[in-house]
């Protein structure tokens, strides 16, 4: 039936035709030339069979159809004919310009504490003209689920971390992009968004989906508008706030069912290429772990005529060879994450490993095997840094057998870290459950240079902040503020938002007080485990530093990925982000129970005071005769036996 | 004595007033405190929907060419005619299918446009002159001698809304016309069934709401492999690459969707909002390895294991994070290197012939093989383009499928016009509207009396307005389109059904009536027994002593009176 219905159609679309009657059509009017070929290419097959199979297939419940073409060729065919001159399936010769870019990057860099510090980068541009409202959306090596996040959500950046653990700066040193326990998400709306509130709970609630994570949490509650911390990282000069949301979970606990989404967004997945290295239960069992998705608009070239999305996909993860070495301090790929590589993601544009040797320039601290010849030299953080790179495009890298596994083995464990110019810690101090006070700490280890700082505090209703209590001293002396932007809580509707500019003398520690008071909770306001405490987020310290070696401000196209993430502008300092350990409150905890004991106790005490007044008002009194004492009662008995009647 | 009398008398009075205390002032008082809110429901409305009967009426034209009937005949020709066929499904549903059937002669034009050569021309200069409207049909008739139809063909559906019907050959000459009208009467109601709806369409279409009889497992099955109903779909094109060492593969699926796919959904939008999108997958394997069939020099896939084809894929695909909408999937699948090509067999162990194949509900798979555009010599990788003409015939004929675009097979001496470059004529489009407009009411009524139930049911859910309103929507939305279905406007029946499903399906899922704002009644009473207990104990005992001593009163009194 279908083919008398594609045989009224205009003779052109032969090449895409599938059914009988068209194919014995074409044998006919085709020159003797070309018919074998059409004889050749025309497979006949019977229609009918195939709806047979169809009908008997068609019996089982969820059933599997070979598909009839037969019914949608015609419309097919007819709109097919403009470009049925090209043949079928082409061999490019030339190649066309990429619309997307891949690369993927992992950093490894021995710490002085005998920690390894690996850092895995991965970033996807996406070459699209996001401004445009457009109903049909085509991903190729963007992942589809954060496309379409960002085009619902009107989203013009968007940066998620997960963290496990705790950042140890003293020891470790500065991360090349540091995150605070648990989750953080913050986010820049475009401007055309009329209910930011709304579109940001929903948008938490669909990424807690995406990442199988609690962010649902995410509420009025633990919601910020930072003034001045958060600036957008991307291309754009909106910074008017209204358009940014800031919230963290600290209570977040990270583990496999979070890495495993994240891992699915590379374009390559775990098949192939650096996210081999990926496997859960190595990363998991290390002293720090991070992953974090970051989502911005950036120039597509020089000129930054038009923009295109970045995807970055961090993951930073620190593992404790020393102690699981049996004191021998060697690490190698293998070791660490119980893989090797052997080939690169066949997608990506660049795919390389730095290890970081600037502590060894001559080869006395420790042996890299394979050796390579490639060093490159990155600015990072204010400091100059040697790496030795491996590119794994390049089959030699791989070496006679296939598989690269670069082992790092310790001659000494000598050597000093560089202290970090920027440190802070945070405590609670008091006592009893009334009242408290929270310490920030930051601390300037710079020799002789002063440098502005901004910090950011978010905490919770339920302490209640005295801000008039508010003191920040270094050195002894009393340190004021430039700026200082504080929003007070509403209970059940927003938290405390302080924000501060301070000057850091040089080499000197500043101290930040605010007393507090504890809020009592509605029994259904606590956590299933109160008693564990409550957490107020990290404090977030944003700072230009000085920088020790001048920075290249211009040429942001050729380092490696992990050096271009913060935009910098000046030459002489470079932009660092500290955060501080999240706080844990004990609050006054009730006995839960209690409200079922209030209840019968309260109802005991009405019904023996009911029962008594009415036991007052109801009974009959009488007057009885007073009973005889026991002297008497003795007498009576005694002349009962006499036979005497009594008295 | 006297003094313990009084006494006596008062703690009566005194048990007797706070017992009144307590029923009056107390009992209201514990139960205005308790009482949750329940929003009023238009419950007697629900209950109606309990029974449904749908009356679903079809306009239809008849005209008579020149040949057809003889001019005394026309005058007695009646001007309408109403036919109704009455069918019930289950005890609690009915359907009633109404033909309004008018006749009338052709006009001159009409006349002029019927003789052109061939049917399609007809067809085509026939819509020039006129303009139906959704849900209405125009049957021509024209006389046995015209050779504007081929020998062998009675009837040529056009692509709009009308439809030319040749009289048949005992028909020729000097009929009266109630013979012609008796002759006429079934092969309209064939064009009828064809081009508006079947019995067995509507029957499928009320699957939600009734039971059908295991008889009819056919129509079950079809009805299955199509979509239920819903106010929008995400159609999700995916290009699976597992190899992309060896292939590079680019697809210009921008500019196919928007020849192919674009015109088509146009078409429906009416009865949905689409939504596209691609994207393309790396290494997604096929769950099923391939086996290595000598024969053919090729891998298959058998009919078995297509089921386990699609779940290692599926896990990769991803959900719509951005809409809640059933999502339609089409994976174009090019087999690695190694394992190319790749053929899909039947159940009879033919190839099949597209290599394509879908699943009910879910999407469809087509299998593309280049292995035969590149030489043995290529060099790795290899940038092919894919034919987006060739896959995209595949992808449209499963789409259509799986939306429920299915016309049943046309019976003999029947011709259906081919369909014109949005791949779906207008009749087509009115069919699906008849189904989907009886299942969108289907649902709904379901959804909006199951609500209702499960609020009777519950005595202490808080029913809030926002429900109630929601409630009252559907309910009046329902109503109309029942009304409008009724009156044979297809357009706003389905517009309307579609406001009812939705209203019912937003107060049935709201979060208010999920919540645990109560608790079951035995832990209320759990609560209440330690005041409850103590406080009506002494009243209940002291108000039966009264009883029982004013009894012993009266009996005392009798015996003295005796």
């Amino acid at each position: 039936m279908a083919a008398h219905r594609c045989g009224f159609l205009p003779p052109l679309f032969i090449l895409c035709a599938l059914s009988v009657l068209t194919v014995t059509w074409t044998q006919e009017t085709i020159p003797l030339g070309s018919h074998r070929a059409a004889a050749a290419d025309s497979k006949p097959t019977d229609t009918k069979s195939v709806a047979q199979t169809t009908e008997q297939l068609a019996v089982e419940q969820r059933q599997w159809e070979a598909t009839e073409v037969e019914e949608a060729t015609s419309a097919a065919a007819a709109v097919s004919k403009q470009d049925n001159s090209s043949p079928e399936d082409v061999v490019q010769t030339s190649t066309p310009k990429p619309k997307d870019e891949f690369q993927e990057e992992l950093v490894v860099r021995p710490l002085h504490s005998g920690d390894i510090y690996a850092s895995f980068q991965f970033r996807t541009l996406w070459q699209t003209d996001f401004t445009r409202e457009r109903k049909v959306s085509h991903y190729g090596l963007f992942p589809k689920s954060l496309g379409q996040v960002i085009s619902k959500f009107s989203v013009r950046e968007l940066h998620i971390s997960f963290t496990q653990g705790y950042w140890r700066t003293m020891q470790w040193g500065q991360p090349f992009l540091s995150s605070p326990p648990g989750a953080e998400l913050w986010v820049w709306f475009q401007d055309t968004v009329t209910d930011v509130d709304g579109t940001w709970k929903e948008l938490a609630n669909v990424l807690s989906g995406i990442f199988c994570a609690s962010l649902n949490f995410i509420d009025s509650t633990n919601t910020v508008q930072p003034t001045a911390s958060f600036k957008p990282l991307g291309i754009g000069n909106v910074t008017d706030h209204r358009f940014l949301r800031y919230a963290t979970l600290p209570r977040e606990i990270v583990c496999t069912e979070n890495l495993t989404p994240w891992k699915k967004l590379l374009p390559c997945g775990t098949k192939a290429g650096l996210a081999v290295l990926l496997k859960s239960e190595k990363l998991f069992h290390s002293s720090f772990y991070s992953q974090a998705v970051h989502i911005r608009p950036v120039c597509q070239d020089w000129q930054c005529k038009t923009a295109s999305w970045e995807l970055r996909q961090t993951l930073n993860v620190v593992f404790d060879l020393h102690n699981s070495g049996q004191g021998k301090r060697e690490w190698s790929l293998f070791k660490m994450f119980s893989r090797t590589l052997t080939e690169a993601c066949p997608l990506a544009s660049t795919s390389k490993i730095y290890i970081d040797v600037t502590d060894n320039p001559e080869g006395e601290q420790f042996e890299l095997s394979p050796a390579t010849a490639l060093l490159s030299q990155a600015v990072v953080l204010g400091d100059r840094r040697t790496f030795s790179v491996y590119d794994l495009t390049q089959q030699i890298t791989f070496g006679t057998v296939r598989s690269l596994n670069v082992l790092m083995r310790w001659k000494s464990s000598e050597g000093d870290m560089l202290r970090p110019l920027l440190h802070a810690e945070r405590y609670v101090a008091g006592y009893g459950l009334q009242t408290g006070e929270i310490h920030t700490l930051m601390y300037n280890n710079h020799p002789y240079r002063s440098f502005p700082v901004l910090l950011l505090d978010s905490v919770p209703w339920y302490l209640r902040m005295y801000i008039h209590t508010l003191t920040v001293t270094s050195k002894g002396k009393d340190n004021k503020p430039s700026y200082i932007h504080y929003q007070p809580s509403k209970d059940r509707v927003r938290p405390h938002l302080l924000e501060m500019l301070v000057q850091l003398p040089p080499n000197s520690v500043t101290e930040v007080t605010v007393e507090f008071e504890r809020a009592l909770l509605k029994w259904t306001e606590y956590t299933p485990d109160p008693n564990h405490g409550f957490y107020v987020g990290s404090s977030v310290i944003s700072s230009l530093v000085p920088s020790l070696v001048a920075l290249d401000t211009n040429s942001t196209w050729q380092r490696p990925l992990f050096s271009t993430f913060f935009p910098c502008k000046e030459e002489s300092s470079y932009f660092v982000r500290v955060y501080t350990e999240p706080l844990l409150v004990n609050l006054p905890t009730p006995d839960f129970s209690m409200p079922y004991n209030v209840i019968c106790l309260t109802c005991t005490v009405v019904a023996v005071g009911y029962g008594s007044l009415y036991n007052l008002l109801t009974r009959t009194f009488q007057i009885e005769e007073p009973s005889p004492g026991l002297a008497k009662r003795l007498a009576n008995i005694i002349r009962r036996m006499r036979g005497v009647p009594p008295l | 004595m006297a003094t313990t009398e009084v006494e006596r008398r008062r703690g009566q009075l005194a048990a007797l007033s706070i017992a009144a205390v307590v029923i009056i002032v107390g009992v209201p008082l514990w139960w205005r405190t308790t009482e949750t809110y329940r929003a009023w429901l238009p419950v007697s409305q629900i209950k109606e929907f309990a029974t449904l009967q749908l009356l679903l009426s079809v306009d239809v034209e008849v005209v008579f060419s020149r040949g057809t009937v003889s001019p005394e005949q026309q005058k007695k020709v009646p001007m309408t005619q109403t036919q109704d066929e009455e069918h019930r499904v289950d005890e609690n549903t009915a359907l009633k299918y109404r033909y309004e059937i008018r006749y009338r002669t052709a006009t001159i034009m009409e006349e002029d446009a019927l003789k052109q050569p061939t049917a399609s021309d007809a067809d085509l200069s026939l819509h020039a002159l006129s303009e139906n409207p959704c849900g209405s049909l125009v049957v021509y008739v024209i006389p046995e001698s015209s050779s504007l139809l081929s020998e062998d063909v009675d009837v040529y559906i056009g692509q709009k809304r009308t439809a030319i019907l040749r009289l048949g050959a005992q028909m020729r000459v000097g009929r009266t016309l109630e013979q012609l009208l008796a002759h006429l009467e079934p092969r309209i109601k064939k064009i009828l069934h064809m081009m508006s709806f079947s019995h067995t369409d509507i029957t499928a279409a009320l699957s939600d709401r009734v039971r059908l009889a295991p008889g009819n497992r056919e129509n079950i099955v079809d009805s299955m492999r199509a979509f239920k109903s819903s106010p929008g779909y995400e159609i999700t094109f995916s290009l699976l690459n597992p190899d992309p060492k060896s292939h590079r593969l680019h697809w210009d699926i921008e500019s196919a969707v928007e020849t192919y796919v674009q015109p088509l959904l146009t078409k429906l939008a009416p009865i949905a909002n689409f939504s596209i999108d691609s994207q393309t997958l790396y290494y997604a394997m096929l769950g099923v390895n391939p086996r290595f069939d000598i024969s053919r020099s090729s891998y298959t896939l058998n009919a078995e294991s297509l089921a386990h084809v699609i779940n290692p894929v599926e896990a990769r695909l991803g959900s719509n994070a951005a809409s809640s909408n059933p999502v339609l999937n089409f994976l174009l699948y090019v087999p690695d290197a190694l394992h190319s090509p790749l053929h899909i067999l039947d159940r009879k162990k033919q190839a099949v012939h597209s290599n394509a194949f879908h699943s009910p509900r879910w999407g469809g798979i087509m299998v593309y093989n280049v292995n035969d555009v590149y030489g043995p010599e290529a060099v790795l990788p290899v940038d092919i383009n894919i034919n987006m003409a060739k896959v995209m015939g595949v992808f449209l004929a499963q789409l259509r499928l799986l939306l429920g675009v299915q016309s049943s097979s046309p019976p003999p001496g029947f011709v259906v016009a081919s369909c014109s470059s949005t791949g779906l004529a207008d009749w087509e489009l009115d069919r699906l509207m008849w189904s989907r407009s009886v299942e969108n009411v289907a649902t709904a009524t379901t959804t909006i009396t199951s609500l209702a139930q499960l609020l009777d049911q519950i005595g202490n859910i808080v029913i809030n307005d926002n429900i109630a309103e929601q409630v009252s929507s559907a309910v009046t939305s329902l109503q109309l389109a029942v009304a409008e279905l009724e009156a044979g406007n297809l357009g706003f029946a389905l517009q309307y059904s579609k406001e009812a499903i939705l209203a019912s399906e937003r107060a049935f899922f709201d979060p208010s009536l999920l919540h645990l704002l109560y608790f079951p009644d035995d832990q209320k009473f759990a609560i209440y027994i330690p005041l409850f207990l103590p406080m009506c104990v002494p009243i209940l005992l002291s108000l039966i002593k009264i009883a029982s001593d004013a009894r012993q009163k009266r009996r005392e009194k009798q015996a003295k009176k005796d």
